[in-house]
């Protein structure tokens, strides 16, 4: 099931290891049968981020707000994937850090299990930690360069000292490095002798070592080789299967997040503009900003060549300390209109099956359906 | 009122029209020599590149394409690289038998090239306008108010909005699309016959990765100069490039049409590259990747270099004489007309 | 090529990684030897000349101050004889004699052991103190780092050796521990006292970089403490500038002393000092430069020492040399 750590060609491999695991064959019957839906694990209402701007050396006066976060409703499910997608800075790496708790927003709710985590005590939030998980997006930056790789994957072990007892956690370690594709024998080795794809696999490892809930991947495979990204992702399909975990899938790559999500959000400044299943958001865009950016992605077939009509947004993404009034993609949308300046849009069902945010949401195709 | 445009795009309409033969890049070599050992980053690399041509260097890391653009440029830190066999022709002058100076004097205004990160390669605390201006300062002896007018009709080739306005403001007060148009505008500054762009879009939104691309395509239009795109990116290889070169291991181990190798690839790795990607337009079962790490350039392994991570390998017996994966390197041949592939069996490749 | 490019270019072509050889189990996956960023810097001043020569020398004054008889071949720096009073050197004293008639060699090879322990014990103080409280204010940052910068800028303001000096003047007359005491430990704690800046400058700066990488972040993430977080994370990765400042630091803290020993408010006779030995012979410069001229060479060897070791360091865990 991981495909590295066989010594097999590869051609023998993929078939005997896709016809053993149902995961693969879930996979391969389509989007409906994997990530079955189940209870509400999390759900996030109104969430907020801004960041003060001050100015002043001594006394530091606050001149306004970056608006990172400014209003964000998702919902997880127990076995799902919901994809985030947008552009640079339109807040998903903040959304990622507040529902790891390494920020504290400003403004909403995050209930988890039905506590809401903005209020939890110390021990509390230490528990939380426990379930949610992250991974980060440098393989280069997010391992500690002076511990070993045994060492941080257990290191949650230490933290937590409930989960695995002092004796069983060096076997642990190894079945978790093997779990994850990696040669369990380097357990002494340090991060620097591994390459980029390995070092993700160890951040992975020690992210699954607390037996979390649920899995932030804030842009895990966006620093990877091309052909080392599609192990990762099946690593983390693999994992999910097994594990029963869900996964918040942070990208700018739509194709990454088109495979591996059931549902997607697409953020611009600091808000969701549009949501739905991949096949809603992908297949019928109704927001002009989602559509804009699908119509943007290169195809890498020559025959899909001159398919697409592409949209080429004008202006620039405006500051999150400045964003326009009423809806935030008016300056650079075609459809724009007097009411679009006055009354921000609710992010609701207009008639195309699934929420979009704008007043003239309107399905429309961008790419190609189907091979 | 609209500020978007529609634009239909188009097939490339087959190759475009090339011109007389700009570069030459004959059997390259170049080793990084490092304290851990000898790095072989390029390996006997040969591509030509002709006016109006777009080649589109296709790898990932390990591959050595930056490696061989930088020898082009003459940028090479040496020590530790040091270029240890192979030509440079441009314009049918060797570069690399030149002296130092004429090397400097011919490349300068005849190759540019732009980089990734547009943040680190302009100097933060020189204007942008002063920075495109230093072009024609230093190569033309052009006076700093000429300088300055000719940098704002740069920056408005380059849709720089507001240039007259922008000429002052400094790097930072741009954003990353339009650093990079600022970088263009650099590069495109004196004319110059070959614009080597070494990923010109990674560090780039999706929207303004489009943008800037037909930039660079267009300005190829009007100046007829050759464009060299460094990329591992496929889509942005196969909306742009006429030809494609894909390089694995520092050696070139596919090269043709795009629309020929991406339709049907003659290399394992080719394959194994455009299977390995999701698609966009569908969602796919479970993603097929190619098995296995990228090369380490101080020990790449012998025969054939991808052969540890290939599908269709063959081994010992199964392999036919002299066609042994592990211990024959093959050679770059011609495997149909005007294509030609690194591998002892592209003819099953190509076939299935 | 910017920094960055270079950087990457590195990452890019020449650490691609590691080899393909997954599917031949033969051929290792990671690198041979396990290392750790320790030992790659160890192996890296293995090779540095200056660290060998740095090494040599400061091991040479080590054994000097630890047991000064060998040095001073046998001869006891005490027994002196009016008599011979400023000779020079002789093929039975080679540094021949001091204004009390002393053998100057032993003299000379006495002064190493108070010149170094309080040249090192200055510089742990200094440690301690510069990663205490350069851990605390990067760490904490606000109101806590404010405070704590602006007393190490009041510091910085007070000079070196001026600072020390009235200390050590004042410092007798008052009731304070060992600074009323006339001994190394106040010139010692002295020296400290206006030398730690630095250092905690360098941690904190090196705190402030790493507390945001990503490493840091995903222990918070865990549920890691504040304490587990410096200790384990923040700190291992923080001290490789504040070591190399300390090694060259004690090199310059025993001229230091030096000077204040000449100048009279150090050590006091009848320590034995090379300060003291520069000054009884600064008179006799013309007819006796000897008396000045051992010392000196003594101590600009092994400040040298110290300095030459610093360089080595630097050079072998500075980030960029690390291929």
């Amino acid at each position: 099931m991981s495909e590295p750590s066989t010594g097999a060609t590869a051609a023998s491999a993929e078939p005997a290891a896709s016809a053993g695991s149902t995961a693969s064959q879930a996979a391969a019957g389509g989007a409906s049968t994997r990530g079955a839906l189940g209870e509400t694990l999390l759900e996030v209402k109104g969430l907020k981020k801004h960041f003060p701007l001050t100015r002043g050396v001594v006394l530091k006066r606050t001149v306004g707000h970056v608006r990172a976060v400014d209003g964000v409703d998702l919902t997880l499910r127990r076995g799902e994937t919901v994809g985030l997608v947008g552009e640079s800075g339109c807040g998903k790496s903040t959304v990622s850090k507040l529902l790891v708790a390494l920020e504290k927003p400003t403004d909403g709710s995050i209930v988890y299990k039905g506590r809401d985590v903005t209020k939890l005590s110390k021990r509390g939030l230490k528990g939380y930690r426990r379930e949610v998980q992250i991974i980060f997006q440098d393989p280069y930056a997010s391992l500690n360069p002076r511990m070993t790789v045994g060492d941080i994957v257990a290191e949650g072990w230490s933290v937590h000292a409930d989960i695995a007892p002092r004796k069983g956690r060096l076997q642990r370690t190894q079945e978790l490095l093997e779990r994850v594709g990696l040669n369990p024998d380097y357990v002494n080795r340090y991060p620097h002798q591994f390459s980029g794809g390995q070092r993700q696999r160890i951040g992975i490892a020690r992210a699954l070592a607390l037996q979390p809930e649920i899995i932030v991947c804030d842009e895990p495979v966006s620093a990877l080789d091309v052909s080392v990204q599609a192990q990762v992702v099946n690593l983390l399909e693999d994992l999910q299967d097994d594990f029963g975990l869900s996964y918040l899938f942070i990208a700018h790559d739509l194709s990454v997040v088109r495979h591996i999500s059931d549902r997607v959000a697409v953020m611009y400044l600091g808000s969701v503009v549009e949501t739905g299943t991949d096949a809603e958001v992908y297949g019928a865009p109704s927001h002009p900003y989602t559509q804009a950016l699908l119509s943007s992605v290169p195809l890498h077939e020559p025959k899909l060549r001159g398919q697409r009509d592409r949209i080429l947004l004008s202006g620039d993404v405006p500051s999150p300390a400045n964003p326009p009034s009423g809806c935030r993609f008016r300056t650079r949308c075609w459809k724009a209109q007097d009411i679009c300046a006055e009354e921000p849009p609710a992010l609701v069902d207009r008639g195309q099956g699934h929420p979009a945010a704008c007043h003239f949401a309107e399905a429309r195709p961008a790419v190609v359906e189907g091979r | 009122m609209t500020g978007t445009t529609t634009v239909p795009v188009g097939p490339s309409g087959g190759r475009a029209r090339t011109g007389e033969l700009l570069l030459e890049v004959d059997d390259l070599h170049v080793e990084f020599r490092t304290r851990s050992g000898v790095v072989n980053a390029v390996n006997g690399v040969s591509y030509t590149l002709a006016e109006r041509q777009t080649l589109a260097i296709l790898g990932e890391s390990g591959s050595g394409k930056s490696v061989s653009a930088q020898a082009i440029m003459g940028i090479l830190d040496s020590p530790p690289a040091v270029i240890t066999g192979g030509g440079i022709r441009f314009q049918g002058e060797d570069l690399l038998t030149m002296a130092e100076e004429d090397q400097r004097k011919v490349r300068g205004p005849g190759i540019s090239m732009i980089f990734q990160d547009a943040l680190s390669s302009l100097n933060p605390v020189y204007s942008v306008g002063y920075q495109i201006g230093e072009m024609f300062r230093a190569h033309r002896g052009t006076s700093k108010k000429d300088a300055k007018q000719k940098a704002v009709e740069l920056m408005d080739r380059v849709r720089i909005p507001a240039a007259a306005q922008r000429v002052n403001d400094y790097p930072h007060q741009f954003s990353g699309g339009m650093r990079q148009r600022v970088m263009i505008a650099m590069a495109i500054a004196l004319d110059p016959r070959i614009l080597i762009a070494d990923e010109p879009t990674t560090a780039l939104d999706v929207t303004v990765q489009a943008q800037v691309m037909d930039l660079l395509k267009e300005l190829q239009q009007d100046t007829g100069m050759g464009l060299i795109l460094i990329t591992h990116d496929l889509g942005v290889v196969n909306e742009v490039a006429d030809d494609v070169a894909v390089m694995y291991a520092g050696k070139i181990v596919e090269r043709g049409t795009v629309d020929d190798v991406f339709t049907d690839a003659a290399h394992p790795y080719t394959e194994g590259l455009m299977a390995s990607i999701p698609q966009i337009e569908a969602k796919g079962g479970r993603l097929r990747p190619i098995v296995g790490q990228p090369p380490n350039l101080a020990a790449i392994p012998s025969g054939c270099p991808f052969h540890p991570r290939c599908a269709r390998r063959r081994l010992g017996a199964e392999a036919a004489p002299g066609r042994e994966c592990a211990t024959d390197v093959p050679p770059l041949r011609l495997v149909a007309p005007g294509r030609e592939a690194a591998c002892h069996y592209s003819e099953e490749v190509l076939g299935v | 090529m910017t920094d960055q490019q270079q950087l990457d270019l590195r990452k890019d072509e020449v650490e691609a990684g590691t080899t393909t050889g997954l599917a031949s189990p033969s051929v290792d996956v990671t690198s041979a030897r396990q290392n750790s960023l320790w030992s790659d810097a160890w192996g890296s001043l293995k090779r540095n000349p200056l660290f060998w020569l740095g090494s040599l020398l400061f091991v040479f004054f080590a054994l000097m101050a630890v047991v000064p008889q060998l040095f001073a071949r046998g001869v006891d720096p005490r027994a002196c004889d009016l008599a011979f009073a400023k000779d020079t050197p002789s093929s039975g004293h080679w540094f021949g004699y001091d204004p009390q008639g002393c053998d100057y060699l032993s003299n000379v090879v006495y002064g190493a052991r108070s010149s170094l322990i309080i040249g090192i014990f200055a510089v742990v103080v200094i440690l301690v103190l510069g990663v205490l409280v350069g851990a605390i204010a990067g760490f904490y940052g606000g109101v806590v780092d404010g405070v704590l910068s602006r007393l190490a800028d009041i510091f910085y303001a007070l000079p070196l050796i001026l600072g020390a000096l009235v200390l050590l003047r004042v410092g007798p007359s008052t009731d304070i521990p060992i600074l009323n005491t006339r001994g190394p430990g106040a010139v010692a704690l002295a020296l400290a006292l206006f030398g730690w800046m630095t250092a905690m400058r360098l941690v904190r700066s090196q705190v402030i970089a790493v507390k945001s990488s990503d490493y840091v972040a995903a222990a918070r993430a865990m549920g890691a403490s504040n304490r587990r977080i410096l200790l384990r994370h923040i700190l291992p990765n923080a001290v490789a500038p504040v070591l190399v400042y300390t090694t060259i630091t004690i090199g310059v803290l025993i001229a230091a002393e030096a000077t204040l020993t000449y100048l009279g408010v150090g050590l006091q006779r009848p320590a034995i000092s090379w300060g003291l030995q520069i000054e009884a012979g600064q008179d006799s410069i013309r007819s006796a430069p000897h008396l000045v001229l051992f010392p000196s060479i003594i101590l600009t060897l092994t400040v040298m020492a110290f300095v030459m070791l610093g360089d080595a360091l630097r050079d072998a865990l500075d980030p960029r040399q690390r291929a």
